[in-house]
């Protein structure tokens, strides 16, 4: 099945980091919110971007597109899965050298 | 303000503040206080901008561009710091600077580019105001490594120890340097500008790929003049730079310059990007009402201030400390025993060692492209021992390469086997400058943000294929370039063989070009056939290689033959199953 989920990358260190309406910017895309609909991802975006340039945590924020296959968060782009795991050519490297 | 001895603020004092003091390193312009307090009022500036930045009191619309000036940009993973390594030269102290750097601040390595600089993958914005001052403290900076300003100057790598080299294109480079810094009708142009400049008839430096490519040379009289080819470059649009002026005599070295950048600051577009460049310009204008331009501005300009005297041009080239070669005979007993000793160390030797200007002495490339490794990247440790060994062998000097290795540009001969031994060591004896293995790529889609396919794997999966380093040696020079997208920063349209990444639906696909020509004979290749996968290109290339292979005539290298019989039969043989 697939959602929309919000990304940007950290301010202060330019982290991939994704969006969740309770906890705010998270570093792993499982705790990020899902969204079905595409008018509720983009009433999302705009209020995670005017929050995030307030309170200066996040920039370059945008949705993308993620696929739950037996309850595993993929990315449909490879750019966003190299986004949320790290460069293919370093596994040692990036999110997925914490996984 | 600018802060140099050769500049475009003539309130500045030129040659009187150079000095002649002994140095450590060879080769390498030593900075004056002026050049220094220049830096250091950047850092101190970019520190205040991070800080209203993380206050707030900066949006980032606001703040990005504040940042790209300073070689600061956000890539996939975290922000990417672009270093400034001025025409390619480093000093051991400053090559020992940016391993500290990548092990304090990033992950323990770094990775050299096509502009002859180093990126770090993994910096913090909050760190940068401390990197910039610690690179600072060594004379370094990431100035002119972003925006639309006059870029870093590349050169040949060689320069001043070739013993094919004619003029020192360093000193002319540092004199660019000098000029264009701080030039104020320099730092907001139409889009970004890249110059080249060579000192030998050997094209070291891909001169007619640049926005201005210059070829420093002598007339008969032994005066040093200029050739100068305008609207080169890669990018969506391909061109080959075009001559615009045989002879520029060294007095007018700048003010040359100046026209034709005043020329393209005036008529250059602004309105829309991917038509900003100056070989779109040259290429609407035609060159001949180009050249008419640039000649009535160069006309024009008032002589005085843009003169190029020869006691500046003496004093720039006096900063450049020269390396104490020795008076040494031509060949090396010991060299040439080692080499008949050991046949990885002859291949290496042939392979990896180019002629310096001084009996005796060698220039060695150290690749940086291990089969199966990753075109470029270097850790900390393998930089650290460089270090040393550019101390003990090659007077303190190490040089970056646009084809992303480096170089010890004064090693005697005598050192050779020792030297070649410890670079085996650390992973640095990789015996393939210009052969199939020594692949340009660039970082592709596991690090930059505007990429559509990766990079990287490709060439690790051709190096791997043909890691054989006797099987490298029997193709011969075979130069493969690689783009994760159309911005061409691996060179591809001039690779021998060159490879762009693109997105076809979401998957990532190659399409492959040959013929590409980068030297003076410049090319760009051509496209043959639709893209294909990562696995069908290394095939692809195997196969170009086996009918090179077979059609080549005694000598030919793969260009020669490629030009000789066409690229037909290599297109067939590809789609042939199709
Ligand atoms: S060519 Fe494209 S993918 Fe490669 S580094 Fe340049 S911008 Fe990034």
């Amino acid at each position: 099945m697939s959602f929309r989920a919000i990304t940007g990358n950290r301010l202060r260190d330019g982290a991939v980091v994704f969006y969740n309406d309770e906890a705010g910017w998270v570093e792993r895309l499982t705790g990020a919110s899902l969204y079905e609909d595409k008018a509720t991802a983009e009433t999302k975006l705009a209020s995670a971007k005017a929050e995030a340039e307030k309170e200066r945590l996040a920039v370059d924020i945008y949705l993308f597109e993620v696929l739950v296959e037996d309850g595993k968060r993929v990315p449909v782009t490879i750019r966003e899965r190299i986004r949320s795991l790290g460069p293919t050519v370093r596994t040692d490297l990036g999110k997925q050298a914490a996984a | 303000m600018t802060a140099t001895a050769f500049r475009a603020d003539p309130g500045i004092p030129g040659p009187g503040t150079f000095g002649s003091e002994p140095d450590d390193h060879a080769g390498i312009y030593r900075y004056d206080d002026l050049d220094r307090r220049f830096v250091a009022e950047r850092v101190e500036q970019f520190s205040k901008q991070v800080t209203r930045r993380l206050a707030g009191e900066l949006t980032e619309d606001e703040f990005k561009p504040l940042r790209l000036m300073n070689g600061l940009y956000l890539q996939l993973h975290a922000y990417m710091l672009r270093i400034a390594v001025p025409y390619g030269v480093l000093t051991t102290t400053q090559f020992r600077k940016l391993s500290e750097i990548g092990r304090k601040y990033d992950k323990g390595y770094g990775h050299f580019t096509t502009r002859q600089n180093l990126q770090f993958n993994w910096i913090k914005l909050e760190d940068t105001p401390a990197i910039l001052g610690e690179l600072a403290e060594v004379d370094m900076h990431a100035l002119q490594t972003s925006g639309n300003c006059v870029r870093n100057v590349t050169t040949d790598q060689f320069v001043g120890a070739s013993a094919d080299e004619i003029v020192d294109g360093r000193v002319y480079a540092e004199i660019l340097r000098q000029w264009t810094i701080a030039h104020p009708e320099f730092t907001y142009l139409p889009r970004k500008f890249k110059i080249a400049i060579m000192g030998s008839d050997s094209d070291r430096a891909a001169i007619r790929t640049h926005d201005v490519g210059v070829i420093a040379k002598r007339n008969e009289a032994g005066e040093t003049g200029f050739t100068f080819y305008v609207g080169g470059g890669l990018g969506r649009s391909p061109f080959v730079g075009k001559l615009v002026r045989e002879w520029v005599p060294e007095q007018d070295f700048a003010a040359y310059l100046e026209a034709i950048l005043r020329v393209y600051n005036q008529y250059g577009r602004r309105d829309n990007i991917y038509k900003a460049r100056i070989k779109i310009l040259v290429h609407q204008l035609g060159i001949d009402k180009f050249k008419a331009e640039v000649e009535e501005e160069f006309a024009r300009l008032p002589r005085p201030k843009f003169t190029l005297a020869p006691e500046i041009v003496e004093g720039i080239r006096a900063r450049f400390a020269s390396p104490g070669l020795e008076r040494l005979p031509a060949e090396s007993a010991e060299f040439e025993r080692s080499k008949a000793e050991n046949v990885e160390f002859a291949r290496w030797s042939t392979v990896n060692l180019a002629a310096h200007k001084a009996p005796g002495y060698a220039i060695v490339s150290v690749s940086l492209k291990p089969a199966g490794g990753i075109p470029g990247d270097i850790t900390s440790e393998q930089m650290d021992t460089l270090a040393d060994l550019a101390d003990r062998y090659s007077f303190g000097e190490i040089r970056v390469t646009h084809a992303q290795n480096l170089v010890l540009a004064h090693v005697r001969k005598d050192d050779l086997f020792d030297l070649w031994r410890q670079l085996d060591a650390i992973g640095l004896a990789t015996a393939n400058i210009g052969l199939i293995g020594d692949i340009i790529a660039c970082p592709g889609l596991d690090y930059c943000a505007l990429a559509n396919a990766r990079s990287i794997p490709l060439a690790q999966a051709i190096s791997a294929r043909f890691a054989d380093p006797a099987r490298q040696q029997a193709i011969g020079e075979l130069g493969i370039k690689i783009s994760g997208c159309i911005n061409a920063c691996g060179h591809h349209h001039v690779g021998h063989i060159g490879i762009l990444g693109v997105d076809k639906r979401g998957e990532e696909r190659y399409q492959i070009t040959i013929g590409g020509d980068a030297t003076l004979t410049t090319a760009i290749g051509d496209i043959i056939g639709p893209a294909v996968t990562e696995e069908a290109a290394v095939d692809a290339i195997d196969t170009m290689v086996e009918i090179y292979l077979a059609n080549r005539t005694e000598g030919e290298r793969f260009l020669d033959t490629i030009r000789r019989i066409g690229h037909g039969p290599f297109k067939e043989s590809i789609y042939a199953a199709d």
